[in-house]
């Protein structure tokens, strides 16, 4: 009995030895319980250990994987080869980021965006530090501490708190690759995540960030990085509706100059 | 080589490296932290825990139900004083994490919800769906964010301490990107590098789990302890490993074997509970070791159910419902579904044992202090007498940021009283440690890696697994010494500088194998069973008299490790059998 193989084709760049990037191919054996992950991995200890890529959790929370997989984004460990086979798998480096080696990227333009939304809890001493005319009321807590949020009021966030930062949004967005300095959908998500949060007071700190014309006024509304989020998290959406909130208040601020007073 | 300088150095990015670098900026916004990792700390393995986190919260509980709980889940190996911190620390924890956005899944009333856990005898465990590691890490990564003094070092992969004047005053590490060594320096140092799950063949861990700080701290004196406790999760999907959080039996999930039976009530878990009750301390909700050693059994007497991908059991959670599993268990349900094809809305899941947590580590207490002054180690990484000989499922998310906070402040204090060893000799320290990263890059023998790798985990996991016999125990050492010695003539076969992974895989399984190691000789000369290590040679039974005690491992060259004990710290909680099910609430109620 001949073993049953599956062929990959895997764009191969070393920046010591390469010009530029070329695809090489390898023939594996088929195991229809493999993920992309498991093939690559094969290649590694068997074929070509110089091949290079990141992975880490093999259960789609680490974000570590992304690649392009016959043209579209998605994790190496959510692939399975038993969706491709007998078909070649083309694997490719998530796009609209340098490649740094193989299926590696130079993400720290992703980690910076990320950073630039101020991710984090601002509560109300720090709000009105930043803006010492500004009145905040602090969230109100709970008797042991903590703040009392309705599960409505988590509601309201959670789905934009489940990014796991995996780029493939940004690999999927055609905005991304005409302006580099587009913040993103992943960033803008994670942004809007804050703002929505009951215990956050912040969101004037990220609005220039956020209605910047590299944030959401730089998207066009493609909506390809919510299809190709693996974790659903919709981040066309959030764009979205600040833009309809960011309308808003340029319009209200010619009616109502003192806007943002909560 | 250049020269990094800081205050504090942290070696590692995930719950406990994230909770140590914000404690040491708040305690001391004046310095200088640089945080290193192999990887973006969001990928830390932080992120792949997915129960929750134990802290007490309610009324009817007490720091005194978690504690017995805990030290009576590590069969009595727990140092009490420990314990007792932790678990007095654990609850404002779990808040301040609130307090910092993490999106804990809430009560009606606006209060956090907290659910059952195994071996815990009332619901402590916070849990933010079955994400409760990834928000956590998030959060974390997040608000670390706000402290500029925390330097971080993305992808920058450790290979050696520095230490002078008897101290830890910091470390080599290399560049990723670019394939370039720095020293980095300053006057503590932390460790919180994980775990060493990938040692086994068969596990839950992600691929960065190869205890990397381990030997570092090793091959630099400090002790590994108790390296032999290596926690099998009962419930990882057969073929990958991947996790089915213990929270599905919290909300109430049953295990059956090939007969459609509640096989636990057969391993003094009983009697059964009503389908669809979960009690604490009962059935599925007994301590981890006990219900992958009644795997272990079903399995001998051919009660398990064969499927492709090996033997399992079933994880049934239909009789949940679907609304219950998507609000509580969707990272689960999605999980069965893409590895195994299997809804758990409609069908039972297969599941069996995955090696999943190592209790041991490098020797500290609850101060965070290791045998090299200035070194703090915190996290699974460190064996600070916290879990005993069996962790219970939840607390080691609450230690990474119990004992990371500790580490953090531990390391102000210390590096506020530490004056800095002459530069030059520290650099000079720093170029020293050159040659065995060139030697490594340069490792031009015969052997491959990957295949030493492989042999190395098919070896742990038929010599050390859930049961243990003195003969495969000798095997398992005997085969790691041979490996170690092989390992000597690998070839490196990349020689690019750029993300050279092929070079690090080498520095990790440097790491695992002296690891591997130090499980491998604690194993075999622990004659007892107690936990997670169990015999079947002669030594069945839990043995205080003569160990009731640390294992002691310590670097000894190319030979095995140099085996010593320790006392156990017992406060006020006297060694008792250790029994769940029935005849644990009589053995509580005689107590009264």
């Amino acid at each position: 009995m001949t073993e049953q193989t599956i062929k990959l084709e895997i764009l191969r760049y070393n920046p010591e030895a390469d010009n530029e990037p070329s695809f090489g191919t390898f023939e594996i054996p088929y195991n229809e319980a493999w993920s992309l992950l498991d093939a690559l991995e094969y290649i590694k200890d068997e074929l070509d250990s110089s091949l290079t890529y990141r992975w880490s959790c093999r259960m789609a929370v680490c974000g570590s994987c992304g690649m392009v997989v016959n043209g579209r984004p998605q994790l190496g460990c959510e692939t399975f080869l038993r969706d491709h086979y007998p078909n070649t798998i083309k694997v490719e480096p998530l796009a609209n980021f340098p490649i740094e080696k193989d299926l590696i990227v130079d993400a720290t333009g992703f980690i910076e965006k990320l950073e630039s939304v101020k991710p984090y809890i601002i509560d109300a001493v720090d709000a009105m530090k930043a803006n010492p005319a500004k009145k905040v009321k602090e969230t109100p807590k709970n008797e042991i501490g903590t703040y009392n949020q309705k599960p409505a009021e988590l509601g309201l966030f959670k789905q934009f708190s489940m990014c796991i930062n995996c780029m493939l949004c940004y690999s999927a967005c055609p905005q991304m690759g005409l302006n580099p300095m587009f913040t993103g959908p992943a960033a803008l998500a994670l942004g809007h995540r804050y703002n929505l949060d009951s215990r956050d007071h912040g969101s004037d700190e990220r609005t220039e960030v956020i209605q910047d014309k590299n944030g959401v006024w730089s998207c066009t509304f493609v909506g390809y990085c919510s299809e190709v989020c693996p974790k659903n998290v919709d981040p066309a959406a959030a764009i979205n509706q600040n833009k309809a909130q960011g309308a808003q208040d340029w319009a209200l601020s010619f009616l109502m100059p003192r806007k943002g007073e909560k | 080589m250049q020269i990094v300088n800081a205050d504090i150095v942290i070696v590692g990015a995930g719950g406990a490296g994230l909770r140590a670098a914000i404690a040491a900026a708040e305690k001391n916004p004046g310095l200088n932290i640089a945080l290193i990792s192999k990887v973006y700390p969001m990928r830390s393995h932080t992120v792949a825990a997915e129960g929750g986190s134990a802290g007490v919260v309610q009324a009817h509980d007490s720091l005194e139900n978690h504690f017995q709980d805990t030290v009576a889940g590590g069969d009595w190996l727990c140092d009490q004083d420990t314990v007792d911190y932790f678990v007095s620390h654990s609850t404002e924890e779990m808040i301040r994490l609130e307090n910092w956005g993490c999106p804990w899944t809430r009560k009606d009333d606006g209060n956090v919800n907290v659910r059952a856990f195994g071996g815990m005898k009332i619901e402590r465990t916070w849990f933010a769906a079955d994400k409760s590691g990834f928000h956590m890490l998030h959060t974390l990564f997040q608000t670390s964010i706000k402290y500029p003094q925390i330097k971080r070092f993305d992808e920058y992969f450790a290979t050696d301490l520095i230490i002078e004047d008897g101290r830890a005053q910091g470390v080599v590490a290399i560049e990723i990107a670019t394939g370039e060594p720095k020293t980095f320096l300053g006057c503590a140092v932390v460790f919180a590098t994980g775990g060493s799950g990938r040692v086994f063949r068969f596990n839950t861990n992600g691929a960065i789990v190869t205890g990397d700080g381990h030997a570092m701290a090793f091959r630099a004196g400090a002790a590994l302890r108790d390296m032999e406790f290596v926690q099998y999760h009962p419930t990882g999907l057969p073929g990958s490993g991947v996790l089915m959080t213990e929270g599905c039996r919290g909300e109430g999930g049953i295990l059956l074997n090939k007969h459609g039976y509640r096989y636990l009530q057969d391993y003094g878990l009983g009697p059964e509970t009503p389908v669809g009750e979960p009690k604490n301390k009962y059935m599925e909700l007994g301590p981890r070791d006990r219900l992958s050693q009644a795997f272990w059994n079903e399995q001998r007497k051919g009660n398990t159910i064969e499927t492709p991908l090996g033997d399992a059991v079933h994880l049934d959670l239909r009789h949940l419902g679907k609304e219950k599993l998507m609000e509580r268990l969707p990272l689960i349900c999605s999980l069965a579904k893409n590895y195994l094809g299997v809804d758990p809305v409609t069908d039972p899941v297969p599941v069996r044992p995955a090696v999943h947590y190592t209790m041991g580590g490098i020797r500290s207490d609850q101060t965070c202090k290791t045998d090299i002054p200035g070194l703090f180690v915190a996290g699974e990484c460190a064996s600070n007498g916290m879990h005993g000989a069996n962790r219970l499922g939840s607390n080691s998310l609450a230690e990474t940021v119990v004992f990371g906070k500790v580490a953090g402040e531990m390391a102000v204090d210390f590096a506020s009283q530490a004056t800095q060893s002459d530069e030059k000799i520290l650099a000079e320290q720093g170029r020293s440690h050159l040659s065995r990263i060139d030697a490594m890059r340069n490792a031009n023998g015969t052997e491959k890696a990957s295949h030493i790798r492989h042999e190395m985990v098919q070896t742990m996991e038929k010599t050390l697994g859930i049961y243990r016999l003195g003969e495969e125990m000798q095997e398992g050492v005997d085969k790691i010494a041979e490996l170690r010695e092989r390992f000597k003539n690998v070839k490196v076969e990349d020689k690019t500088k750029v993300y050279n992974t092929e070079l690090l895989l080498a520095f990790e399984l440097d790491s695992s194998l002296m690891v591997a190691e130090a499980m491998a000789v604690g194993a075999l000369n622990r004659k007892e069973s107690r936990g997670a290590h169990q015999r079947l040679d002669g030594f069945e039974q839990r043995d205080d008299e003569n160990f009731l005690k640390h294992t002691l491992t310590y670097f000894n060259g190319d030979k095995a490790p140099r085996l010593d004990y320790e006392a156990v710290n017992i406060t006020r909680f006297q060694p008792a059998e250790r029994v769940y099910g029935a005849a644990g609430e009589k053995q509580g109620e005689e107590k009264k």
